[in-house]
C-alpha cells in the first residue's frame, strides 16, 4: 500500500512507537494482576482440583469396570462408585464455578483499571501530544486494544492455566513410567520450542500490524464522523467511502495474514505431536519388541503422549487470543510509558487569589521546533486592565492565551502572573484564576445549564441564571420548552454557533475568575447583543484583568490598552486613541475596517 | 438453537441477516465447514493406525506393518495439519470478509445519513458500533458458525449412531444429558439482556471518552481532569459491574453443561453395568458405546461455551442493523434531475422550518430572491436564522414549509450530486482534516493542480502563510490544524470552496477570525472572483465591512425578514438597521474620521 504523504499512515508512521520486549510487556501484564493475587491463588488451586477431579474420574470408571461390573459383579459396589463418581462430578463443577469467578472476575477486575488508567493518563499527557495523535487512534487503544485482552482473559486464560497444570501432570506420569522412552519423546520437546518462536516472531509482527490498521480504521472513521458537513457540501462521500474501503481492507488483509499464521501454528503442532507418537509407536515398538516393555505399558504411553499434546493443542488453539491481546497490550503501555506534562515543580506552590498582573518576559514558543510563534515577546499588564490583542491572523495571539494558563511551557523565557512564574505555581491553582473561552466554542452533551456550571459544579441555579443574562442568552434559553434542562448534543445540537459561543462565554462567567480570556469569543455573535454583553462585563469584572482577542473593533475598542502583535513580537502598545494618532500597524487595520466609514458617520455618530 | 439467540428482540434475526453476509464468502465459508469435517474423520483414523501397530504388528510381530502404521499415522497427522491450517484460515478470510462488508455498509450509511441525524447522535456511540459490535458479529460468523454447525453435525451424528448402537443405553445417555438443554436455554434468556446493557454501556464510556478528547482544552482550562476522570470511572463501574456479572452467569452455566454432560457417561456406566449384571450386554458393548459417548458430549459442551458467544453477537448484530437501517431522510426524489449549469438565481418562497424535535420554528416564512450575480448578505441577531438558510440552499435539511429554488428549481426535484457540486460552502467552524494543506484545499476537487490549488488559495489570501510553512503546501496538517491559527483555518477553508469553481458561494461567517487588513483583501478577491465567474454569493457577517457593499442585505429578526434592500435603502427605512450599524460604528467612527 503507497503511503501518501500527508496520510494519517504517515502521521502515524511519523509517531510510530517503538517496538517493545515482549517478555517485558508479559511482566507487566502479570504485575496489573497483582492486586487480585488472592483471588487468582485461589483460582489456581481450584484449577487443581479440577485437574485432580479430571484426572480421577477414569479411575473411578475403570475401577467400577474391573471390580463391580467384572469382578465382584456387585449390583451395590457398582452404585457406591457411581455416588461416588457423582460426588466428583459435583465437586469438579462446583469448582470450576468458584475458579472462573475468580479468575474471569480478577481479569475483568483488572481490564476496567487499565481502561481507568488509559483515561488518567490522557488527562495528564500535555496537549501537544494531542495535536500529534489523532483521536480516533486513541479512542481505538481504549477501545479495541483493551478488547484484545478482554477476549484473551476471559477465553483463553483459563484454558491455558488448565492446560499448563495437565502439561506437568503428564510429564511427571511420563518420567515415572518409562523414563527412557520418555526422554525419547522429550527430544521433540526443542523442536517444538523451536517452532513456537518461529511462528512467534512472525506472528509479532503480523498482529502489531494488524492492531495499527485498525487504529487508522477508528482514526478515518472518527474523522469521516466529525467531518460530515463537510463531506456532504464538497460531495465527498463517494471518495470518502473509496477512502475508507482502503483502509478497512489494509484491516482486513491484516488479520487475514495474522490469522495465516497462527493457523498454521497449530497444524505444525499437530504433526509434531503425530511425530512424538510415531516415535512411541516405532522406538516403543522397538522396545516391545525385545521385550523391553510389556504391550500394556506401551499402550498406556501411547495415551500419555497424546494427552501431552492436548495441552500444547489448547495453548496453539488460543494462540492467535494471545497474540493479538500482546500487540494490544504494547499499544496501550505506549500511551501509559508516554510523558505526562511534568508535574508540579516540587517547590510549587498554591496561587492565591490574584491581583491579575500578566507579565510576558522574553518569551520564545514554538509548537514546532524551528518554527517559532512567538520570538522575545514581552509585556506588562497592570491589574485590573481589560486588555485587547490585536494583529494579523497567525501572529501568535492565540498562543498568548494558551501560556498564560500554562497549557503549552514557554521555550524560554517567562510567563508571570503578579510576578510569580507560572511554572512556580500548582497547575490546578493557577487555571482556578482563569477562565477561557475559546474560539471554537465546545459543548458537552448534556443540559445547558451542566455546560454552564462545568467551571463550578457546584453551582445554583440562580447563579446559572445570572452567568446567561450577563451574557445575555437567557432570553433564548427560558424560550426553550425545558429550559435549562434541554439536553444538546455533543456538537451543541441545534443551537446556532453564535449560541453556543454565547454558553462558553457564561460558562466562563459563572466560573467567576480573577484573569478572563476571550479568544474571539463573540466573533459568531452579532454586535448588538455584544454591546450588551460589554455593558453588563464592564461591572462584572471592574478589578479583574481580562485579554480579549479579537477583530472587530466594536469590541476592541474599549480596552484600556491595546497590544498589537506581528510575527510573534510586540509591535505597538497604547490605547485606542494613541495607537491611531501613531498610525501604525493599528491604524492601518482599523483603516482597512472601516473604509468609506465617514459616508455613514454621518447617520451613525448621533447615537 | 440459532432461531431465538440472545434473548433479546430480534437478536435471532440479526444473527440470520448477519449470516446472508456470508453468501459473498461462501466458497470459503464451505471450505471451512468440509475442512473441519474432514479433519474429524482424519482424527478417527488415526487410532486406527494405532490399533493396527499394536494388534497387527506387535501382536501377531510382523514389524514392517509398525513402520506401515507410522507412515500412516503421519500422513494422517500431514493431511489433518492441512485441513486444520484451511479451516482456520479460510473461516478468518470468511469472517473478515463479513466483517469488511458491514463496516463499508455502516460507513456508507453514516456518510448517507442526514444532517439531522447529527445533530443528535454521538460520535462515540455511531464508534462503537463500526468497531465493537461489528467485531463481536464478526467472531460469531468465523468462530461461532463453524463450531455451530460442525457441533450440530456431530451432535446429530452421534446421537443417530448411539441410537443405532444401543437403543435403550441411548435413550438413558440422552435424557441423562437433556437438561442442558433447559440450561443453555436459561442462560441465553439471561445474558441476552445483559449483553445488551454492557454494549449500551460501552458505548456511553467511549461518548465520555471521545467528548474528552475533543474538548480536551475546555477540560483543562476549566480544570475538569478529576470530574472527567470521574464522570469515565462512573461508567467504567457499570461497565465492570456488568461484566461481573456475566462472569456469574457464565460459571453458572458451562461447569454445570459439563456436570450433565459427564451425567451421561455416569448414567452410561451405571445402567450398562446394571444390564451386564443381568446379563443383557457385553463389557465390550459397553466400552464401544462408552468411547462413541465422547462423540456426543464434545459438541454438547461446545454448545455450552459458544452460548454466550452467539448471544452477544445477537446484541451486536440488532445494534449493527439498527444503524444500518435507519432511514436517509434526505434522498433524491425517484424522478430528480440533475440540475443545468447554475445561472444563480435563488428563490425563498415563504420558507419554514423547524429543526427535528425542536419546538420553535427557526423560520416563519422568509421569503426573498437573488438574482444571478448578486451577492447577498444576511443580517441579525445570533440565532435569527442566518446559518439555517445558507442550510437550506444546499439542501443540508429540507423545509417544513415553503420552497427553496435554484433557477426555478425546487431543491428537492434536483439530484443532492448535482445540487452540491455546483455550491461552494464555507461552514462557520473551520474543519481540516489530517494530511497535507494541499490535500485539504484539494478535498472538494482531489484531482485538481498544485497550480490550481495555488491559485485558490491566492484568491483566499492564504498563499503568503502557506507559503511559508515549513514544508509549503505538503505540510501535514493534523486533525487539529496544528500550529495554524483560526483565521488560516478559516482561509484554508475558503479556498477549499474557491477550487470547486461554485455557480453559488456562501461564506457562512467565515471570516469572523481574520484580522480587517486580510479581510479586505480577501474581500477584494473574492468580489473580483464572483464578479468575473459572475457566481451568487451568499455571506454571513457580523462586520459591517462585509456587509455594505452586497447587492441585497437580508436583515433577519427571529425567522423572518424584517428588511431587504441595499445599504443606502435600509439606512434610510430599517430601524433595526440603524441599530445593527449603530451598535458596531459608535465612537470608533469618530476617531476614524478624524
Amino acid at each position: 500500500m503507497s503511503r501518501r504523504p500527508g496520510s494519517i499512515q504517515a502521521m502515524a508512521a511519523m509517531i510510530e512507537e517503538q517496538p517493545q520486549d515482549r517478555g517485558r510487556v508479559l511482566r507487566r501484564l502479570v504485575g496489573e494482576l497483582k492486586p487480585f493475587r488472592r483471588a487468582i491463588a485461589v483460582g489456581l488451586a481450584l484449577v487443581v482440583v479440577t485437574s485432580v477431579a479430571q484426572g480421577v474420574a477414569p479411575w473411578v470408571i475403570s475401577r467400577a469396570i474391573d471390580r463391580d461390573i467384572v469382578g465382584h459383579r456387585s449390583l451395590t459396589g457398582l452404585g457406591w462408585s457411581m455416588l461416588a463418581l457423582f460426588a466428583i462430578y459435583a465437586v469438579r463443577s462446583l469448582a470450576q464455578q468458584a475458579q472462573t469467578l475468580s479468575i474471569s472476575g480478577s481479569g475483568q477486575r483488572m481490564l476496567a483499571g487499565l481502561r481507568q488508567k488509559l483515561f488518567e493518563q490522557m488527562q495528564r499527557l500535555p496537549l501537544g501530544y494531542f495535536d500529534r495523535h489523532p483521536v480516533g487512534d486513541l479512542m481505538s487503544r481504549v477501545v479495541s486494544d483493551v478488547g484484545t485482552l478482554n477476549q484473551f482473559l476471559s477465553q483463553g486464560l483459563s484454558q491455558l492455566v488448565g492446560a499448563v497444570f495437565s502439561l506437568a501432570g503428564i510429564l511427571l506420569a511420563m518420567l515415572l513410567l518409562n523414563a527412557r522412552l520418555a526422554l525419547v519423546c522429550f527430544t521433540l520437546v526443542p523442536v517444538m520450542l523451536l517452532t513456537t518462536a518461529v511462528f512467534a516472531a512472525r506472528a509479532r509482527t503480523a498482529f502489531r500490524k494488524t492492531r495499527e490498521t485498525v487504529g487508522e480504521v477508528t482514526a478515518d472513521l472518527q474523522e469521516g464522523i466529525v467531518g460530515i458537513r463537510e463531506a456532504r457540501a464538497f460531495n465527498r462521500t463517494d471518495l470518502n467511502l473509496e477512502r475508507f474501503r482502503a483502509r478497512n481492507a489494509a484491516n482486513r488483509d491484516a488479520n487475514v495474514a495474522a490469522v495465516g499464521i497462527t493457523s498454521a501454528f497449530s497444524p505444525a503442532l499437530d504433526v509434531l505431536s503425530t511425530l512424538a507418537t510415531a516415535l512411541v509407536i516405532g522406538y516403543g515398538g522397538w522396545l516391545a519388541w525385545n521385550r523391553q516393555l510389556s504391550i500394556g505399558l506401551l499402550v498406556a504411553f501411547l495415551i500419555y503422549v497424546q494427552e501431552f499434546f492436548r495441552p500444547v493443542q489448547i495453548a496453539a488453539s488460543i494462540y492467535t487470543l494471545m497474540q493479538s491481546a500482546f500487540a494490544g497490550s504494547e499499544r496501550i503501555y505506549a500511551i501509559l510509558d508516554e510523558t505526562p506534562e511534568p508535574l508540579d515543580e516540587s517547590g510549587a506552590v498554591e496561587l492565591g487569589s490574584v491581583a491579575g498582573r500578566i507579565t510576558f518576559d522574553h518569551v520564545v514558543f514554538a509548537y514546532d521546533e524551528g518554527r517559532p510563534v512567538l520570538r522575545d515577546l514581552s509585556f506588562d499588564l497592570a491589574p485590573g486592565k481589560l486588555v485587547a490583542v490585536v494583529g494579523r491572523t497567525g501572529a501568535g495571539k492565540t498562543t498568548i492565551a494558551s501560556l498564560i494558563p500554562r497549557f503549552y511551557d514557554v521555550a524560554s523565557g517567562a510567563v508571570r502572573l503578579d510576578g510569580r512564574d507560572v511554572r512556580g505555581v500548582q497547575r490546578e491553582s493557577l487555571r482556578r484564576q482563569l477562565a477561557i473561552v475559546p474560539q471554537e466554542p465546545f459543548l458537552f452533551a448534556g443540559t445547558l445549564a451542566d455546560n454552564i456550571a462545568y467551571g463550578q459544579p457546584g453551582a445554583t441555579r440562580d447563579e446559572v441564571e445570572a452567568a446567561a443574562r450577563t451574557v445575555g442568552i437567557h432570553g433564548f434559553i427560558a424560550g426553550l420548552a425545558r429550559g435549562y434542562d434541554t439536553v444538546i448534543g455533543e456538537a451543541g445540537g441545534t443551537l446556532s454557533h453564535g449560541q453556543r459561543q454565547l454558553v462558553a462565554f457564561a460558562r466562563a462567567v459563572l466560573a467567576d475568575p480573577r484573569i478572563l480570556i476571550l479568544d474571539e469569543a463573540t466573533s459568531n455573535v452579532d454586535t448588538r447583543t455584544e454591546a450588551l454583553i460589554q455593558e453588563a462585563l464592564a461591572t462584572l469584572l471592574a478589578g479583574r484583568t481580562s485579554l480579549v482577542i479579537a477583530h472587530r473593533l466594536s469590541t476592541i475598542r474599549h480596552a484600556d490598552v491595546i497590544l498589537v502583535i506581528d510575527h510573534g513580537r510586540l509591535v505597538e502598545q497604547g490605547a485606542h486613541d494613541e495607537l491611531l494618532e501613531a498610525g501604525g500597524l493599528y491604524a492601518e487595520l482599523v483603516r482597512k475596517q472601516f473604509r468609506e466609514a465617514p459616508a455613514t458617520q454621518a447617520l451613525v455618530a448621533p447615537a | 438453537m440459532a432461531r431465538k439467540p440472545g434473548g433479546v428482540p430480534g437478536g435471532g434475526k440479526a444473527l440470520w441477516r448477519a449470516l446472508g453476509y456470508l453468501k459473498r464468502y461462501r466458497a470459503d465459508a464451505f471450505g471451512a465447514v468440509a475442512a473441519l469435517v474432514l479433519a474429524s474423520a482424519a482424527s478417527l483414523a488415526a487410532p486406527q493406525m494405532i490399533r493396527l501397530a499394536i494388534d497387527g504388528g506387535l501382536g501377531k510381530r510382523r514389524f514392517h506393518v509398525v513402520l506401515v502404521a507410522v507412515g500412516g499415522l503421519v500422513a494422517i497427522a500431514i493431511a489433518r495439519g492441512l485441513l486444520n491450517f484451511l479451516r482456520g484460515y479460510l473461516a478468518e478470510k470468511a469472517s473478515q470478509g463479513v466483517a469488511f462488508d458491514l463496516r463499508g455498509a455502516l460507513y456508507e450509511r453514516i456518510q448517507r445519513l442526514s444532517f439531522s441525524y447529527y445533530d443528535q447522535a454521538q460520535t462515540g456511540q455511531l464508534l462503537t458500533r463500526l468497531t465493537n459490535d461489528v467485531e463481536q458479529v464478526r467472531m460469531f460468523v468465523g468462530t461461532g458458525v463453524i463450531q455451530l454447525v460442525a457441533a450440530i453435525v456431530m451432535l446429530v451424528g452421534a446421537a443417530a449412531l448411539l441410537v443405532l448402537l444401543n437403543p435403550p443405553l441411548a435413550v438413558v445417555a440422552l435424557v441423562a444429558i437433556a437438561p442442558i438443554y433447559l440450561l443453555i436455554r436459561a442462560f441465553v434468556a439471561r445474558v441476552g439482556p445483559l449483553f445488551m446493557r454492557v454494549q449500551a454501556t460501552l458505548s456511553k464510556l467511549f461518548s465520555v471518552l471521545q467528548e474528552d478528547l475533543q474538548g480536551l482544552k475546555v477540560v483543562r482550562a476549566f480544570r475538569g481532569e478529576a470530574r472527567e476522570a470521574a464522570r469515565y470511572g462512573r461508567e467504567n463501574e457499570e461497565l465492570l459491574g456488568l461484566n461481573l456479572h456475566l462472569v456469574t452467569a457464565i460459571s453458572r452455566n458451562f461447569p454445570y453443561v459439563n456436570f450433565f454432560a459427564n451425567l451421561g457417561t455416569l448414567a452410561v456406566v451405571g445402567f450398562g453395568g446394571y444390564e451386564i449384571l443381568h446379563q443383557h450386554l457385553t463389557l465390550g458393548e459397553l466400552l464401544a458405546f462408552n468411547s462413541y459417548l465422547a462423540f456426543l458430549l464434545m459438541p454438547v459442551m461446545t454448545l455450552g461455551f459458544i452460548a454466550s458467544l452467539i448471544s452477544r453477537a445477537g446484541v451486536s448484530g440488532v445494534r449493527v442493523f439498527e444503524l444500518l437501517d435507519t432511514p436517509i431522510e434526505l434522498t433524491d426524489a425517484p424522478d430528480a434531475v440533475p440540475l443545468p449549469p447554475l445561472q444563480g438565481r435563488v428563490e425563498f418562497d415563504d420558507v419554514r422550518f423547524r429543526y427535528a424535535g425542536a419546538e420553535k420554528e427557526i423560520l416563519r416564512g422568509v421569503s426573498f430572491t437573488a438574482a444571478p450575480g448578486q451577492t447577498v448578505a444576511l443580517l441579525g441577531t445570533t440565532g435569527s436564522g442566518k446559518s439555517t438558510i445558507t442550510n437550506l440552499i444546499p439542501r443540508f435539511y429540507d423545509v417544513t414549509g415553503g420552497a427553496v429554488r435554484l433557477d426555478g428549481f425546487d431543491v428537492r426535484q434536483v439530484t443532492q450530486a448535482s445540487l452540491r457540486g455546483q455550491i461552494g460552502v464555507v461552514l462557520q467552524e473551520a474543519l481540516l482534516f489530517s494530511g497535507t494543506v494541499r490535500d485539504n484545499i484539494a478535498y472538494g476537487r482531489p484531482a485538481a493542480t498544485l497550480d490550481e490549488v495555488r491559485e485558490a488559495a491566492r484568491a483566499a489570501q492564504a498563499a503568503s502563510f502557506i507559503e511559508g510553512l515549513p514544508q509549503g503546501y505538503d505540510t501535514v496538517v493534523g486533525e487539529r490544524g496544528v500550529g495554524l491559527s483560526g483565521g488560516q483555518r478559516q482561509r484554508i477553508a475558503i479556498a477549499r470552496a474557491l477550487l470547486t469553481r461554485p455557480r453559488l458561494l456562501i461564506l457562512d461567517d467565515s471570516t469572523s477570525a481574520v484580522d480587517a487588513q486580510t479581510e479586505a483583501a480577501l474581500q477584494a478577491a473574492l468580489d473580483r472572483l464572483v464578479k468575473t465567474m459572475s457566481c451568487t454569493a451568499f455571506v454571513i457577517a457580523q462586520r459591517i465591512s462585509t456587509v455594505r457593499d452586497a447587492d441585497l442585505i437580508l436583515v433577519l429578526d427571529d425567522g423572518r425578514i424584517a428588511a431587504q434592500g441595499r445599504h443606502e435603502e435600509l439606512l434610510a427605512t430599517s430601524e433595526l438597521y440603524h441599530e445593527i450599524l449603530s451598535s458596531q460604528l459608535r465612537s470608533g467612527t469618530k476617531k476614524n474620521a478624524a
